[in-house]
């Protein structure tokens, strides 16, 4: 008997719509949440990842009207991020129905935040995002910074001390994107994931890249994740959640099939 | 018309129990309530719980919520779900120590004061799908045995009677994720979003007439 490792469906979501872009430029539309939701919770994902991506306040009402119905007809984990900034942000999407939020930007403007959101609601249910770049030349020593703002902003701050800073404050888990990887197809950026897989002892969510079964195995076995996230391979059916892992399990991955 | 209270002492998501149970019994009436006669009144009774534990347990004192589990329990079905389970212990290790409501015995502790040891590199929070090993009970009833169910939980469960143990599961230890006492059942996973066996576990909580 052991703990399973995780696929999580990532749906981006803009004004009550999937969508899926390119490096986060170049959206495509993919459908309407909740029905992409439920096709996921019925072929047996093992959660469910929101982001949000909207940007006016109108939407974010949308955002809190989606989550509600999602988790009416879901019942797998499910968990919201895109611009929460408060305590009363959080407060919201668990009582919307979310069983965990993920923290980006607002982390690294406060990183008190993470330690008043963990303290009041649980690390169980804080999830912090971090968007991480390669900032090396090939020939040097691999170090990788976090960005935000979907990647445009950099920060200057070294991702895998940002991980365990976040981690010491009260981080339940830890979603990693890599910026370089995202929507290109190559496979996650399995440096940075098993760098941060290594330093911290909170569960990792692998992101950013995937464009073949076999990145979601390497995710694991190279990376050291703990979850593997994708977004177009199931999206636009390239592969559906079953096939995914039986190929894991094939490949003595422990998953729930 | 049946009616079922989702204890709400303001910790946690509740909506989420909420929702499932409505899901496999929607002849039901699902309340989310810490109204003392509204719980007296109603045919079964849910604890969920989400957070620490100094806090769940401050709060349930403050809301009266310890003497209602004290009522209910002996009176009709009553479902404790994570840190419901580990409130109705003697004591939790969380927060540097804390009195729980006593109703089962045994102590609940962190994975990480025990287990590092053994399992090498072993993430706290125990978190996602894992595999429960069932004892014989009619809360399994039309659930495999060896079912995985879905955890989120950083502090676990030992029972110190064996014999009240339904359900045990293994992370770096072995420990107890459902406790079965006459007619009350807690589990640490969470049914409400373990998917299908998580759906039967609520139907059959629904349906049980409390006896074992």
């Amino acid at each position: 008997m052991s703990l399973a490792k995780r696929i999580i469906p990532c749906l981006d979501v803009e004004n009550g719509r999937v969508v899926k872009g390119v490096q986060f430029v170049d959206i495509r539309d993919a459908g309407d949440p909740v029905e992409v939701a439920k096709r996921y919770n019925e072929q047996g994902a093992d959660e469910i990842t929101f982001l949000d991506i909207t940007a006016s306040h109108e939407g974010r009402d949308t955002t809190v009207n989606t989550v509600e119905r999602m988790a009416s007809e879901v019942f797998i984990p499910l968990t919201v991020g895109g611009g929460i900034r408060t305590c009363d942000d959080i407060r919201r999407m668990l009582n919307a129905g979310a069983d965990k939020v993920s923290i980006n930007s607002a982390a690294v403007y406060n990183p008190e935040f993470v330690a008043e959101a963990a303290a009041r609601f649980g690390s169980q249910c804080i999830v912090v995002a971090i968007d991480a770049k390669l900032v090396t030349q090939p020939s040097e020593t691999p170090r990788w910074e976090i960005f935000t703002h979907g990647g445009r902003k950099p920060t200057g701050i070294d991702a895998v001390a940002w991980a365990e800073k976040m981690t010491a404050l009260g981080a339940g888990e830890i979603l990693l994107t890599s910026m370089d990887q995202d929507g290109v197809k190559n496979g996650y950026d399995l440096g940075v994931t098993r760098a941060i897989s290594d330093a911290v002892n909170v569960p990792i969510i692998a992101s950013g890249g995937v464009g073949n079964l076999d990145h979601l195995v390497d995710g694991v076995t190279q990376g050291g994740a703990d979850a593997v996230l994708a977004a177009s391979i199931f999206h636009f059916n390239e592969y559906s959640i079953p096939e995914a892992k039986q190929y894991m399990a094939d490949r003595g991955i422990e998953m729930r099939l | 018309m049946k009616t079922i209270a989702v204890i709400d002492y303001g910790m946690g998501n509740l909506h989420s129990v909420a929702k499932a149970l409505e899901h496999v019994a929607p002849q039901a009436r699902v309340l989310i309530t810490n109204d003392p006669q509204i719980i007296a009144d109603s045919d079964r009774v849910v604890l969920p719980g989400v957070g620490a534990i100094r806090d769940c347990i401050g709060e349930m004192q403050r809301l009266g919520v310890d003497k209602i589990v004290a009522d209910t329990l002996g009176q009709k079905p009553m479902l404790g779900i994570c840190v419901g389970m580990q409130a109705l212990m003697r004591f939790s290790s969380e927060n540097d120590g804390v009195d729980c409501l006593n109703h089962l015995p045994g102590e609940v502790t962190c994975f990480s004061d025990q287990v590092a040891v053994t399992d090498g590199h072993l993430k706290v929070p125990h978190m996602g799908w894992n595999q429960v090993q069932q004892f014989d009970h009619p809360l399994w009833s039309g659930i495999d045995n060896h079912s995985r169910f879905y955890f989120v939980h950083s502090y676990f469960v030992r029972s110190e009677d064996r014999s009240l143990v339904a359900g045990t599961c293994h992370y770096g230890v072995d420990f107890d994720v459902a406790l079965a006492q006459k007619n009350l059942f807690a589990v640490q996973f969470h049914p409400e979003k373990s998917h299908t066996a998580g759906l039967q576990l609520l139907k059959n909580f629904v349906l049980w007439d409390g006896h074992q």
